[in-house]
């Protein structure tokens, strides 16, 4: 049943490629496509709530490499197929203006959209990296043919950055594949070989790395603010909403399952340094405070987005090296907190704002009052912002609170780091904002008059605050989810070695 | 040595010499129209023959389920050598449809003649274990090649192009010749099973080390590999599209195959060790070696191009060095990597050059420039781009990106140390990573530029164009369904009941 999210988005893709159909039909088919994969996943929920493993579909694919057509879905899976499922709705609903090329606009959009389910939902590792790939080059599209500033500069180097880091992974999964025995390619199955110490040292960091680089892990992060800023409204909100989380997806479910031992003390230490766990919460930190801090001087609206995004994402990563159960909890709430909230920020940044204003720039839009102007963007934005940077009652407090907590036990300066981080996205977020729609700058009263806001806009910005909302005032309804997927056999190494 | 009636061996050689009547046949038949036809009218005809002809060998070979070893290994038939010589007819099937619109030529008649004996050089050359015959149908092979080369009488790059392929053949066929008979001298035979027989003795003579450098020198010359690549840029460009797609595809098969066909076979037990920090003496770090130049000097140098059909023949160079790393490996299963991903890549070069023939008859160039805004002009020429380029670049589904895999992990699962080969897997897939800049470079101009202010909607010929989405399909199903192709691998081709 959920495999249709992925086969629904494919062939949206493909019916938007017919050489008849009206330019104006595109988005409503890509609307519909969206919408019927939200369905699947919410009856999926409803059915069967419990977060453990189930597969979906199990066949044999390439039977002389051991290769299987294995769609599976967990807790932690199921949530990101959720994100997944209402990000792609708003996104389509955020570029209900594309007049440009619209049909394939809205057919790379799925596509690219088919890509990151099929990832969140494969459980071999082969489908997973098929997947993987195939959403590179819809993004790189995106971006080209659509996007702003730098387009082209921008586009490359994140399809560059993209392939890169899947390089490193594919090495990693080729060598695991035959140091296993070369017989098979499911997870599971591969999570519970016993790979030797000596390769799991260099496997874990390389595989950790490749995906961490989507994940926007410093100092790697560098193709998300300009991917982001260049990005159309719809695919920023993906590559911020979603994609990222393809890369911390693939840091937890590959890297740190299949390796769990790479997280082991190297038996001497550099610089304070004795693990590859140590490296990369260092690398987490440094990227939640950088991230922070490089925002806070931004002079365009929307990179200052864009580097909230590699500070907040530093808390994912963060959360993932604490090894433990709240802490991981809290990395996968943050992925989904992070992903509505990203995509609501690039919305107001990138529809509202600028599709109406034509300019990003903080200071020129201080001087344009668009709190009276449109005070819809201001308001969601508004909302957006205390939510993101972790109001109780949003998501974005539990997650990061859980974070916190789980990183104590391991290393309370980290906390204290990245705590700072928090204080620093509570000065950039006013300050954007402030500049943005509450400024005093400028001649009185004299507010532009803008397009109003129109009804999908509203719609989609409801949904996204509907959704932060909801798990920030009921948090309960993912930790359902997410507990049982961390109690998985997939995590066995892990849970011995190291779970606190 | 067994013995063979020459009925027999007619029998057994039925596939080829349908082929060749083909070709007289093809000739006869545009000498008597050439008068009064038009050329569009003669190409037609001597396309359809010759596909007809192509494909009637096709089921010739699939009807018939015998196997044979005549003569002591000069004509082998195997299942494995009936897969190649099917690829080899169902790829210049593809070939012949395309040029169905050309009309580059006014020698119709001899342009096919020629290309069907290619094919037949390439037939025989993937089914004989003797080193002579290997050589003989090399040099028909590669005779046919020079003259196709040459074919568009009314281009000097053309004849330039010809002329330099003919150089730089003809002495690689030298040293190659030279190295055979090194080879014979060492061994008293010309039958690869008996010559490594013959040879089987670690540590390495010195006479034997050269002779491997010397047939991989003439080797690596067919199929293009660092630095024996000089001749290819100017190939590409300068030849018809039509001949420059069968030397980058179909030649490169036949090649490919009897590269690993007599390195395997002929000298077995002369291996040594490509492994990183373990090397031995042997013929695989040698190949390794040319599979590393060519991985890293073709990706690099393919970055700089500024024409399609260069750029084309840079990323040639640079598959060349991926697809010997199933030599490199020499496992069981590297020879089914290795043919899948010759065949698919073989496929994709067919794809790309005729888009870049219909390209230049419309637009008058193959430069990155004119390809510009393609896609608003040709939506479906493009889009047939877009899937060449990007399973070039092995984006997954595409079969590039499974061949790629294959390749990947048979050669890592070779080595006599756990792993010793990852520094070739490594510089792969890194040099891969850089390819998809330049693939990229080409659907940048299709898609995102904006097409010439006064351009027009292109008029894609009928015929090319639903090749061209056949190909393009294929390519799709079989990246998709890999063991469509791989099955074939493990079990004898036949139909049952045909």
């Amino acid at each position: 049943m959920l495999a249709w999210t992925i086969y629904i988005s494919f062939l949206g893709a493909l019916a938007l490629m017919l050489p008849r159909l009206p330019a104006k039909a595109a988005r409503g088919i890509a609307l519909l496509a969206a919408i019927a994969g939200f369905t699947v996943t919410i009856s999926q929920l409803l059915r069967s709530p419990s977060g453990a493993m189930t597969t979906i579909v199990h066949r044999s694919w390439v039977p002389s490499l051991g290769i299987e057509y294995h769609l599976a879905a967990d807790g932690i899976s199921l949530l990101l197929v959720l994100l997944t499922g209402i990000v792609a709705i708003a996104g389509v609903l955020f570029s209900w203006n594309i007049e440009h090329r619209s049909k394939e606009f809205f057919a790379l959009y799925l596509a690219l959209i088919g890509g990151v389910y099929g990832v969140f939902l494969s459980a071999d590792l082969f489908l997973l990296f098929v997947f993987y790939e195939i959403a590179i080059i819809p993004k790189y599209f995106l971006i080209a043919i659509w996007g702003s500033t730098q387009r082209e500069y921008a586009a490359m180097k994140l399809a560059l950055y993209s392939l890169v880091g899947s390089a490193m992974v594919l090495v990693v999964l080729i060598a695991a594949y035959v140091v296993a025995g070369a017989k098979t390619m499911n997870l599971l199955a591969l999570s519970q070989f016993q790979f030797p110490l000596h390769f799991q040292m260099w496997a874990f960091p390389l595989t950790f790395i490749g995906f961490g680089i989507l994940a926007g892990l410093w100092p790697f992060h560098t193709w998300a603010p300009t991917g982001h800023v260049a990005a159309p409204t719809a695919a920023s909100m993906l590559l911020a909403g979603v994609v990222m989380k393809l890369g911390a997806y693939g840091c937890l479910r590959v890297a740190m399952a299949l390796f769990p031992h790479g997280l082991d003390s190297w038996g001497f230490s550099v610089l304070g340094l004795a693990s590859w766990r140590d490296v990369f919460s260092l690398l987490a930190v440094i990227g939640i405070v950088y991230g922070a801090l490089v925002a806070l001087v931004q002079q365009d609206f929307k990179f200052v987005i864009g580097y909230s995004s590699v500070s907040h994402m530093g808390f994912v990563l963060l959360g993932l090296m604490t090894l433990s159960r709240i802490g991981l909890t809290g990395a996968v709430l943050q992925m989904f907190s992070h992903g509505v909230l990203a995509g609501l920020l690039f919305a107001v940044v990138g529809r509202m704002v600028y599709d109406r204003t034509h300019t990003r720039d903080l200071a020129a839009l201080s001087r344009m009052h668009l709190n009276k102007a449109i005070p819809f963007a201001a308001v969601t934005f508004v909302i957006a912002a205390i939510a993101s940077i972790g109001m109780p009652g949003f998501s974005g407090f539990v997650a990061e609170l859980q974070i916190l907590i789980g990183a104590w036990s391991a290393f309370p300066i980290y906390v204290l780091a990245a705590g700072i981080g928090i204080a620093i996205s509570v000065a950039y977020t006013w300050r954007a904002m402030q500049k943005a729609f509450f400024s005093d700058a400028g001649p009185e009263a004299t507010a532009p008059t803008l397009p109003p806001i129109s009804t999908p806009e509203r719609l989609g910005a409801a949904l996204l605050i509907f959704a932060s909302l909801t798990i920030g005032l009921y948090p309960q309804l993912l930790l359902n989810l997410v507990i049982p997927a961390l109690n998985s056999p997939l995590f066995d190494g892990l849970r011995k070695g190291h779970w606190q | 040595m067994t013995a063979v009636s020459y009925t027999a061996l007619f029998h057994l050689l039925l596939p080829e010499v349908i082929v060749i009547v083909t070709a007289l046949l093809v000739l006869a038949a545009d000498l008597l129209i050439s008068r009064t036809a038009q050329s569009r009218t003669r190409f037609t005809t001597g396309s359809v023959l010759s596909a007809i002809g192509c494909i009637g060998a096709i089921t010739l070979i699939l009807s018939d389920p015998q196997q044979a070893n005549v003569f002591n290994g000069t004509l082998v038939i195997s299942s494995e050598t009936k897969l190649v010589q099917i690829a080899i007819l169902i790829l210049t099937v593809f070939i012949v449809v395309l040029s169905i619109e050309s009309s580059f030529t006014s020698h119709v008649g001899e342009y096919f003649a020629v290309t069907l004996f290619a094919t037949t050089g390439m037939m025989l050359l993937v089914s004989s274990e003797n080193v002579l015959l290997i050589f003989l149908s090399l040099e028909l092979l590669s005779l046919s090649l020079y003259v196709l080369a040459a074919f568009n009488k009314r281009s000097s790059h053309s004849a330039e192009a010809a002329l330099k392929y003919f150089l730089f053949g003809g002495m690689s066929a030298a040293f190659l010749l030279f190295g055979l008979s090194l080879l014979y001298g060492l061994s008293n035979s010309t039958n690869l099973v008996q010559i490594a027989r013959a040879i089987k003795s670690p540590p390495l003579d010195p006479l034997l080390a050269v002779a491997i450098v010397m047939i991989v020198l003439g080797f690596g010359f067919k199929v293009a590999a660092v630095p024996f690549h000089f001749w290819a840029p100017d190939v590409y460009e300068g030849a018809p599209a039509n001949s420059a797609s069968l030397i980058a595809s179909s030649a490169k098969v036949a090649g490919f195959v009897i590269f690993y066909q007599v390195m395997i076979v002929g000298f077995a037990g002369a291996e040594g060790s490509g492994d990183w920090r373990s090397y031995a003496p042997g013929w695989v770090p040698v190949v390794a070696v040319v599979a590393a130049l060519s991985m890293f000097l073709g990706n690099l140098v393919a970055i700089r191009q500024t024409s399609v059909r260069r750029l084309l023949a840079y990323s040639a160079i640079a598959q060349a060095g991926y697809i010997l790393l199933g030599l490199v490996s020499h496992t069981e299963q590297s020879f089914g990597a290795l043919l899948y991903y010759a065949v698919t890549y073989a496929l994709t070069v067919i794809g790309a050059f005729g888009v870049i023939s219909i390209v230049e008859e419309q637009l008058g160039g193959e430069k990155l420039s004119d390809f510009a805004g393609l896609s608003r002009r040709a939506p479906v020429l493009s889009f047939c781009m877009l899937i060449f380029m990007l399973s070039l670049a092995g984006i997954p589904p595409l079969a590039g990106f499974f061949g790629k895999f294959f390749l990947f992990a048979s050669t890592l699962s070779a080595g006599q140390h756990m792993l010793g080969l990852l520094w070739l897997v490594v510089l792969a897939i890194a040099m891969s990573t850089v390819s998809l800049y330049y693939y990229l470079q080409v659907l940048k101009r299709i898609y995102i530029a904006e097409p010439p202010s006064e351009a027009k909607p292109i008029q894609v010929p009928l015929i090319s164009q639903l090749t061209l989405c056949a190909i393009a399909l294929s390519i799709l199903v079989l990246g998709c369904a890999p063991d469509l192709f791989l099955k074939w691998l493990h079990q004898p081709i036949r139909i049952a009941h045909f």
